[in-house]
């Protein structure tokens, strides 16, 4: 069965996987030496970490698919904004403190729910990838969601933050969980979950925790998409000439 | 002179005895056997294999530890040498051994908690009236505590498992 699949389909998802890791992972870098007081600081570098850990083996995956004898360096750095797969929602500035908080906590609750579907995956080494994973998100999800209740039953200047990043993050929640007829064929092999039960579930836990926190989402709003088509938004060219300015200045060069 | 490896009989005995002395090179109290990465060794001709786990999946330690093994072994006149991540089992605390426990504990850092275990204890004077102050400490695989009792901080080695 799995040799039926076609592998450019599940190039193109390993690529969506890893271009998500890799620039939240990116974000959250970006707060080094910001962070609010030192503990945080080490916190929001280390979950960088963990997600740039990730992306590098989704792309492990994706370049053992290819005849190419890429490695996952070229795919993070020689690849422009058009052939990244990400949601729009991970290449967003980081903003402040409230926001990337969550942010971050939408992205766990939805990574916790793909990495338990991707567990089971029919695709060996993906599931193996998942079930490391998935320790790691639990561990993610537990911090930023004590974050926003924190946040949340604070002061007016945080709640005002916080329902703010909320009314701004919001409508770029509904591309996770966007399908294409490639990724179907991947749910019809068990190589990936249904992302409608991922969406069910994320709906119920965010829903839940929104309503602890007396937080509204807003009514209505610009929906964003076109990350799986490699259309972004301005901001991930920024993110990925920053990130890629080494390798493409010293092509080659080793640390 | 040291005799080069190609004329001696290299045993899996030898290399894990060499290899013991290879410690994790953020707590360098603690080896790579006693923390659990070191899984396997494989002999083959006088290509030496180490199969080594990964930690966490953003573990940067990882690089430094695969030279720190290299390294290690061609002190020993041991230069073929392979060192391999692999990704099976998946790393756990668990997999520490009682000694790498004791060693982190006198080095200053809370091992983590076991089944039946409640709360984490002071590594300085054993109190168990700790406090969390943030989920991740000095390093990815440590959370930062505080000691309510001789009021020092400590670092805690998270529970992963």
């Amino acid at each position: 069965m799995m040799s039926d699949l076609n592998q450019t389909v599940l190039y193109q998802y390993l690529l969506r996987l890893g271009d998500s890791s890799l620039t939240m992972g990116q974000r959250l870098a970006e707060w080094c030496g910001h962070g609010p007081y030192l503990e945080e600081d080490v916190a929001l570098t280390n979950v960088s970490l963990d997600f740039i850990g990730h992306a590098q083996l989704f792309y492990q995956l994706a370049v053992a698919l290819d005849d190419e004898h890429k490695t996952p360096d070229d795919l993070a750095f020689l690849r422009d904004a058009h052939e990244y797969r990400n949601p729009l929602i991970t290449e967003l500035p980081k903003g402040d403190f409230a926001y990337t908080t969550l942010k971050q906590y939408f992205i766990d609750v939805f990574n916790l729910n793909l990495f338990q579907g991707l567990k089971h995956s029919q695709l060996e080494p993906l599931a193996q990838v998942a079930k490391k994973a998935l320790m790691e998100v639990k561990y993610h999800l537990k911090r930023s969601e004590a974050w926003v209740v924190r946040l949340a039953l604070s002061t007016d200047e945080a709640k005002a933050r916080i329902q703010k990043s909320l009314d701004d993050l919001w409508f770029y929640t509904p591309e996770l969980f966007e399908v294409d007829d490639g990724m179907r064929t991947l749910v019809d092999a068990e190589v990936i979950p249904d992302y409608a039960t991922i969406k069910s579930s994320w709906q119920e836990r965010v829903e839940e925790l929104l309503q602890k926190c007396e937080l509204e989402p807003p009514e209505s709003g610009w929906v964003a998409t076109g990350g799986m088509e490699g259309e972004h938004s301005e901001h991930l060219g920024y993110l990925l000439a920053e990130m890629q300015f080494l390798p493409r200045a010293y092509p080659g060069c080793e640390w | 002179m040291v005799m080069n490896a190609s004329e001696n009989t290299l045993d899996v005995s030898t290399i894990e005895r060499i290899l013991s002395k290879v410690k994790d090179p953020e707590i360098p109290v603690i080896s790579i056997r006693d923390l659990g990465i070191l899984q396997n060794i494989v002999i083959t001709g006088n290509l030496v294999t180490v199969e080594i786990i990964p930690t966490y999946s953003g573990c940067p330690a990882m690089y430094a530890i695969q030279a720190d093994i290299k390294k290690a072994l061609q002190m020993h006149q041991i230069n073929e040498v392979e060192v391999k991540l692999v990704d099976d089992p998946i790393w756990s605390t668990e997999m520490i051994t009682t000694r790498g426990r004791a060693a982190m504990q006198s080095y200053g850092i809370a091992p983590p908690l076991v089944a039946g275990e409640k709360n984490i204890r002071c590594p300085q004077c054993s109190s168990e009236n700790t406090v969390r102050i943030s989920e991740f400490g000095s390093t990815a695989c440590k959370a930062l505590y505080r000691c309510e009792d001789c009021l020092e901080p400590f670092d805690y080695f998270k529970c992963h498992a």
